[in-house]
């Protein structure tokens, strides 16, 4: 019938459309041309070859980030921090570029709200580490707490030990790489980007995920709702490989015997329309 | 959010009353309302150590004669005792309205805690031979200073830093928790316990008496209840996972040992140091860097993780 439109067509029309989030994460999650070229306009002009230390045992957090920043004013690139003692929110909402280096552990929020820094932790982190991260580059030597990577959008965020629960919650973006094993609820709400666990995961892994990937190398005790295996492809085998071998975490027998999981999309949510929308053309 | 803090050394006696300090003072933003230790010292066989109040601390701000009552009332725990024909072999006021006394009794302890705590503002805080437990108002630096646990020894010990959200601050709502009229078990935790009044119920109808209306209480009065019937503390740890509901991480202290148990939703935080002589557990690892200063490898125990140590 030449003329009647169909009910897609017409609530299209009345703006009531969401995109499709299919396979958009495969296509354009790295671009490391607008990562790496990014600079705020504010930012210092930092160099990578003037090296300095602070102290931080008998300073509170407030007074190390601070001293961070007169640093990176006065230029300074590289910067060692002995005596962190797991002390709180240490660098965090670093937008610069930085070699930025805890000789020892840190505690809760870790490195938070960084854009650009490459930061690497000789010891563990407390809950939360690199939270809503944006670009740069996270490396711990030791283990980590729950929330890990909370809500990054970009950057890698690595840790050679193991990890708490809730891995990777909210993730928008960016790449988690879990040495060992990972706890419950790890990628839940995931809405884009990539997690790697070369051990095993706890339970309800990838629940509600909207999109993104997960890889297990490792046992999953079960999968959250809407979390489903995928196969593994060649792309996803070169891409383990070289990200693994970036952080010298490349199992000695290779990546062939990780799990992929991705989202189902059955959930209401992938409906085009929500629910009270669709009583408007109905 | 609250903090807890465990610490356990395998063989051997240490400063746990100083170590327990420096743990808890550096979890003091995790709640600044009230602080409490249970710590454990070396028993004295035939000896049993009752830690009482008379009185909450803002009860001493109430009333010209607060002060002739507080008396009136130890007077009367006195007369009590002495009724019951308890040997009290040394008497100490940590505070006006706390007591420490050492006491030799053959009789049943259980009727001896009811009938002191049938005294008006009467509260047994411990009652055991090896247990101190020490809890009041304030941070940790005030509280082990006004009880002087920081020359205390012992094998272990737990303590908490409390921030109140399910009841009052004061004394009675504060952790550790003995678990009347048990010797020496002592419970802090941290979370929300939401099926809290079906189980207190359970257990009042099994005859455990509640002294306030703080969620924790229960985790004391239902370990104890397990203990007392034969049921193995690692036991009674996993059951908990499966019948009590809520985000809770909790420790259990007995008179020689250490436990820990996590919920099913892992939602609140332990972290845990292991060496072959000494464990730490705290809500932060700022806790456990305050005793351990050089760097160490600490985990993050899981959901549903159940653990007990040795002293």
């Amino acid at each position: 019938m030449a003329g009647v439109k169909s009910q897609d067509d017409r609530s299209y029309e009345m703006g009531l459309h969401t995109e499709q989030l299919a396979g958009r994460t495969q296509q354009i999650f790295f671009r490391p041309e607008e990562e790496e070229r990014f600079l705020y306009p504010w930012a210092p002009d930092v160099d990578y070859n003037r090296r300095t230390e602070i102290d931080a045992d008998t300073m509170t957090s407030t007074e190390v980030n601070a001293k961070l920043r007169a640093l990176m004013n006065e230029g300074y690139g590289s910067i060692v921090v002995r005596n962190p003692r797991g002390k709180h929110s240490l660098g965090v909402g670093i937008l610069n570029r930085l070699n930025l280096i805890f000789e020892g552990s840190l505690g809760y929020f870790a490195v938070g709200l960084i854009d650009g820094p490459n930061v690497r932790i000789h010891g563990r982190v407390g809950w939360s580490c690199g939270e809503n991260m944006m670009a740069g580059t996270i490396l711990i030597e030791k283990n980590a707490g729950s929330t890990f990577g909370a809500a990054m959008r970009g950057g890698d965020l690595v840790c050679r030990g193991s990890v708490g629960s809730r891995t990777g919650i909210d993730m928008k973006g960016g790449t988690i790489i879990v040495g060992g094993d990972t706890g419950a609820f790890s990628g839940f709400m995931m809405q884009r980007g990539r997690m790697v666990v070369c051990g095993n995961a706890g339970k309800n892994l990838g629940d509600s995920m909207y999109d993104g990937t997960i890889y297990v190398g490792g046992e999953i005790r079960d999968l959250g709702v809407d979390a489903v295996p995928a196969e593994l492809t060649d792309l996803d085998r070169a891409w383990l490989t070289r990200k693994l071998t970036q952080y010298e975490l490349l199992p000695t027998r290779g990546v062939d015997h990780f799990t992929k999981i991705v989202a189902g999309k059955q959930l209401w949510n992938y409906d085009n329309l929500e629910p009270t929308e669709k009583k408007l053309i109905l | 959010m609250c903090g807890i803090a465990g610490v356990i050394h395998r063989g051997s006696v240490s400063g746990v009353g100083a170590e327990m300090t420096s743990m808890l003072k550096a979890l003091k933003h995790r709640g600044p309302d009230s602080t409490g230790f249970a710590l454990y010292g070396t028993p004295v066989e035939g000896d049993c150590v009752m830690r009482f109040k008379v009185a909450e601390q803002e009860d001493m701000g109430s009333g010209f004669d607060i002060h002739a009552r507080i008396r009136d009332r130890v007077e009367e725990v006195d007369r009590r005792l002495a009724e019951l024909g308890v040997a009290v072999k040394d008497r100490a006021a940590s505070t006006e309205y706390a007591m420490r006394y050492v006491i030799s009794y053959d009789g049943d302890l259980e009727h001896l805690a009811r009938y002191v705590e049938d005294v008006e503002g009467a509260e047994i805080l411990s009652l055991g031979s090896a247990l101190e437990l020490v809890k009041d108002l304030g941070d940790a630096a005030v509280v082990s200073g006004q009880y002087e646990l920081g020359a205390m020894r012992g094998t272990h010990g737990i303590g908490h830093t409390r921030m109140a959200t399910e009841s009052d601050v004061d004394i009675r709502s504060a952790h550790p928790y003995w678990a009347f009229p048990y010797n020496d078990i002592a419970v802090v935790h941290n979370g929300q316990l939401t099926n809290y009044w079906l189980k207190r119920r359970e257990m009042e109808r099994r005859g455990h008496r509640f002294m306030s209306d703080c969620d924790s209480e229960l985790l004391a009065v239902y370990t104890a209840h397990h203990l007392a019937h034969g049921i193995t503390l690692e036991e009674s740890l996993e059951r908990s996972i499966r019948e009590i509901d809520g985000v809770f991480t909790y420790l259990v202290a007995t008179r020689d040992q250490l436990g820990m148990a996590k919920d099913t939703m892992a939602a609140k935080p332990l972290v845990l140091y292991e060496s072959d002589d000494l464990i730490a557990l705290a809500s932060e690892e700022v806790a456990i860097r305050a005793i351990l200063p050089d760097e160490i490898d600490t985990s993050d125990p899981y959901d549903e993780e159940t653990r007990v140590w040795q002293a």
